[in-house]
């Protein structure tokens, strides 16, 4: 899994029925120390995360299809935490 | 998933049977400001998509679920048409 923040809401009226009521959300990856690294990634939220707030994701299709619990979804990307606190020795 | 702009289709004859009547789409990845970001690829498409449009795709197995029971050798898919994005800073 990664931390990463949540940087924005997708739109999509015509998707694979799947995604239907699912939020889809735009997350930076970011290192411990909070500094975005690499390219967002848009994922489904299984746990009601808002715009802003650093997120566990998890970037396996498995994994996101169990946190979207539907069969067969074309998914490869979910949040599944809200992060509270962050404690890095190495800063 | 990642959002993308769809660049064109790729004509393939000679295929693994399981492509046969799946569209492939040439897609170049964007970031969340909207800029091209990283290596175009070909990803299979299960929404009719146009060139020119945005998307989301999917990669890894999972691009292969739409066609389900069929097994596409595919590692990319697209899975959904993008309306807009906001972002923080925009």
């Amino acid at each position: 899994m990664i931390l990463g923040r949540v940087v924005g809401e997708v739109v999509s009226t015509d998707k694979r029925p799947q995604f239907e009521g699912a939020k889809l959300l735009l997350v930076q990856p970011e290192t411990p120390q909070g500094v975005a690294t690499g390219t967002a990634f848009v994922a489904i939220d299984s746990v009601g995360a808002g715009r802003g707030e650093l997120v566990l994701a998890v970037l396996e299709g498995r994994a996101a299809g169990e946190a979207l619990a539907r069969k067969l979804a074309p998914v490869d990307a979910a949040i599944v935490g809200i992060v509270d606190q962050v404690d890095c020795v190495e800063a | 998933m990642q959002l993308a702009r769809v660049l064109g289709t790729v004509v393939a004859t000679r295929k693994e049977p399981a492509f046969e009547g799946i569209k492939l789409l040439l897609i170049q990845p964007l970031s969340a400001a909207g800029d091209d970001v990283g290596r175009p690829l070909v990803a299979v498409d299960a929404m009719s998509a146009g060139v020119g449009q945005q998307v989301f795709f999917v990669r890894g197995k999972e691009a292969s679920f739409p066609w389900y029971p069929t097994e596409v050798p595919a590692d990319a898919g697209i899975v959904g048409i993008v309306d807009h994005w906001s972002t923080v800073e925009s």
